[in-house]
């Protein structure tokens, strides 16, 4: 199949017609081309979280003038949001940030650029593939913006989309916006299957000469389980999803019980007999997968960067991977987490709340693993580890608190408060946004041949982790205080009314945050231009894409490397330098330097 | 395998055939892994509601015709049949007997989603097609019904995704049929006829678990 469009393709090599450099087979384009998706959904995610948290830290105000541009007169009547738009834009943020940005970031982006540099392979396994995994996924986010403006608004009804409040469109008034938001995620879902089987046969099948399995670095790792994890669990959201369209289109009922009323008079036209709660138990089945292909991609790039940076081999490399898998397979056993409150038989939650306590054993691992990496290493603060460093804090804080949320006498008393809004930020904007933002600094010099400037990278870092902390620790107070998730104002409520100040007060945190990342993208624009030219190897790391130039050019790996040893070898004793390449065969010295 | 070879069925991206065989029949079975898990999802919700609503799926399925159904599966059988004789003669290098039996995989397959067009006309007819014109009145001595509209949901939604995996088949049928009248195929270059025959199968598998599913809940 894929030699298709073979000799097409050489034709292109040789003079590039225009439709085939926009869509473009080559997987650095596609890699620039998913970055480039992905950090336009970060900043629309961000502007919408931004207006959110208008509404909840000043309520009923009207946004301020230059930000008001993007609400009509029906969403902000005299430019206070309204509360219909107030639902729609939580919805429409965090679907932009969960399936948008960070998705395509971690499936697309990353692994397109770094996972063929990492196994010294020229090219990905199916660039075919990987070209319409870009252009499905653009399409999902393109459909995905135009619920905003359709009429109706967008879909209301959160990311999680629960049934009957999603299946019926009485309820939110949002018809064609709601079902572009199905469309959307399916077209989006086949696109990150194509993108994650690609990666996955690359992996098996593509690594050079020499490169064992348990010679791959960590960051390929867990490309490899992450692209295992999309492709079981995108396929699940898909036919519910399906479902839940045939169930809003075709007057179905698989959510849809019996005896439901719209404002006060019976719901007509629906059969009835469905179960609401088998949407939750098949979105949950793909959407706790999800946060672990959030999650992993970040942890695999920040065990690289870590022994990096302290320049000591990572420590429990096959401990590392067991813990990986360990993770991505006890993922599959605790959906029902989500579900504690939904009427769950109390035996089966104290099930779902063991395997979840479980999770806290391979993750234990990693930390400690990172904890004694670091142990008495020479630690550099370059950018790179600030984030992985970052990510270290935050995550495990995040981690902490999903805790108290897997038990369920306390989940009980928390669930769907802001508690569960600052754990799920601190696990995806502390854990996966930090690594991202470690993998953009780590991999910028590989892919532009332009080291990032080190000093507002510096403010950037400061200001984010700052801001960070301000924005999502208080909303655990607020938690803890009752403040429910997804209320349009806080101050109708007589018991938050003392609470109001925290409000206010992370409103202005997360403006501060919001406004800290326009400094990433000048820093990257500035670093492009009139960046230090970076050197093959300014890190002085061992894996296979640094013994390349930067940036790698068309010839990447036109020889193909051999190689002889895992990619941790730093501070080897009686080693020349203090770290050995991948491909070098001797070891200058006595130390182990392979992986047995 | 020769240079010429090489050059011409070999995509630039692999290093050479063998290559390029392992990493389209990995990337093949892995596609079909996101298969069962699709169809995992909507078994799912056929298992829940089918011990939920177990009297009303058992008079919804007596309205199909067990009879209709067993036929299409002969007919899925015997296009699984002819597949796999595609395959062997590709690999034996037998170009005319290839093309025959691509063809005759078409034609059964066509045979079935022509059966299932009668019987998806026939559930019209009878508003057995879920929505508000849905009306169900089951066979002799098996009327009661309550739920039956969620058992034709499953049966409309389980089908008809299947369909629209068949007529993908017919779809990769067709391309093989050009490459092997043009001879594209031959000992040594026959991988692409084997991974749609996996294609072929697996969509016949699926049938194999919706046949019983749907058509022969309570037929004892």
């Amino acid at each position: 199949m894929s030699n298709q469009g073979a000799g097409a393709l050489i034709d292109a090599t040789v003079r590039p017609r225009r439709l085939a450099r926009i869509f473009s087979r080559d997987h650095t384009v596609i890699a620039k081309q998913f970055f480039a998706m992905s950090i336009f959904f970060l900043f629309a995610g961000g502007l919408l979280a931004l207006f959110v948290r208008w509404q909840l830290g000043f309520p009923g105000s009207a946004v301020p003038v230059p930000f008001n541009f993007l609400m009509t007169r029906t969403m902000a009547p005299g430019g206070v949001i309204a509360p219909d738009a107030f639902n729609g834009m939580f919805t429409l943020h965090a679907t932009f940030m969960v399936y948008f940005a960070v998705l395509p970031m971690l499936v697309g982006a990353l692994p397109n650029f770094v996972l063929p540099l990492q196994i010294g392979s020229p090219r990905m396994a199916f660039p075919t593939l990987g070209m319409l995994s870009f252009w499905l996924s653009l399409l999902g986010g393109l459909l995905m913006i135009a619920t905003y403006f359709v009429d109706g608004g967008p879909a209301s009804t959160g990311w999680t989309a629960y049934a009957p409040l999603a299946a019926v469109s009485h309820y939110t008034g949002s018809s064609a916006g709601q079902n572009l938001w199905i469309l959307s995620l399916a077209i989006l879902g086949i696109g990150l299957i194509l993108g994650a089987a690609n990666q996955v046969v690359t992996i098996v099948n593509h690594r050079a000469p020499g490169l064992t399995m348990f010679r791959l670095p960590l960051t390929v790792w867990s490309f490899l389980v992450t692209g295992l994890l999309v492709l079981l669990a995108l396929p699940v959201i898909t036919a519910a999803v399906g479902m839940l369209l045939m169930d809003r289109t075709l007057g179905t009922s698989f959510f849809v019980p019996a005896g439901l009323s719209v404002s006060g008079s019976p719901l007509a036209g629906y059969a009835g007999g469905g179960q609401p709660l088998l949407w939750q138990h098949l979105f949950w089945f793909f959407g706790h997968p999800v946060v672990y292909i959030m999650i992993l991609p970040g942890m695999g790039v920040v065990s690289d960067v870590l022994a990096v940076f302290a320049r000591k081999p990572l420590f429990g490399y096959r401990a590392m991977i067991y813990s990986t898998f360990a993770i991505a397979g006890l993922g599959w056993l605790v959906w029902g987490h989500h579900m504690f409150q939904s009427g769950m038989n109390p035996l089966l939650g104290t099930t779902f709340m063991a395997s979840t306590m479980a999770i806290a054993i391979p993750s234990g691992v990693k930390v400690f693993g990172w904890l004694a990496t670091l142990w008495r290493g020479q630690i550099r603060f370059g950018l790179p580890m600030l984030f992985a460093l970052a990510f270290l804090l935050t995550f495990t804080v995040g981690g902490l608190s999903g805790i108290f949320m897997a038990s369920t006498p306390v989940d009980a008393f928390i669930h769907d408060t802001y508690f569960i809004v600052g754990h799920i930020h601190y696990v995806l904007f502390g854990g996966s946004l930090f690594a991202i933002f470690a993998a953009i600094a780590y991999w910028f010099p590989k892919a532009t041949g332009r080291m990032l400037g080190e000093r507002l990278g510096r403010l950037h870092f400061w200001l984010t982790l700052a801001a960070f902390n301000c924005t999502f620790f208080p909303m655990h107070i607020l938690g803890i205080g009752g403040h429910m998730r997804r209320i349009y104002d806080p101050t109708v409520y007589a018991f938050l009314r003392d609470l109001q100040p925290v409000n206010t007060f992370i409103t202005i945190s997360a403006i501060t945050l919001g406004f800290a990342q326009l400094l990433l993208v000048a820093n990257i624009f500035l670093s492009l231009k009139n960046g230090r030219r970076a050197e093959p190897n300014p890190w002085r790391a061992a894996t296979l894409e640094w013994t390349l130039p930067s940036p790698p050019g068309d010839g990447a790996f036109a020889v193909v490397p051999e190689v002889h040893r895992w990619p941790y070898d730093y501070s080897l004793p009686n080693a020349i330098e203090d770290y050995l390449p991948q491909t070098s065969l001797h070891v200058n010295g006595t130390g182990t330097g392979t992986d047995s | 395998m020769s240079d010429a070879a090489h050059n011409s069925l070999v995509a630039h991206q692999f290093d050479d055939a063998r290559q390029q065989q392992e990493a389209a029949t990995v990337g093949m079975w892995t596609f079909l892994i996101t298969e069962i898990m699709f169809f995992g999802g909507l078994i799912l919700a056929y298992m829940i509601y089918r011990n939920q609503f177990a009297e009303s799926f058992h008079a919804a399925s007596r309205v199909l015709d067990v009879w209709v159904g067993c036929f299409n599966t002969c007919v899925l059988l015997v296009s699984s049949l002819t597949m796999a004789l595609g395959v062997r003669a590709a690999q034996m290098g037998d170009r005319k007997k290839l093309v025959l039996f691509i063809i005759a995989t078409m034609i059964f397959g066509a045979a079935f989603l022509g059966v299932k067009a009668y019987e998806y006309a026939e559930k019209f007819e009878h508003h057995l097609v879920p929505g508000p014109t849905f009306h169900f009145h089951g066979v002799p001595g098996h009327e009661h019904a309550p739920n039956a509209e969620i058992f034709f949901s499953l049966y409309f939604a389980m089908t008809g995704v299947h369909a629209l995996h068949m007529i993908v088949g017919l779809g990769l049928m067709t391309w093989l049929l050009r490459k092997s009248i043009k001879g594209t195929f031959s000992k040594d270059y026959y991988n692409p006829v084997e991974i749609c025959g996996l294609y072929w199968h697996f969509v016949d598998i699926v049938w194999i678990f919706l046949y019983p599913l749907l058509y022969l809940i309570d037929r004892s």
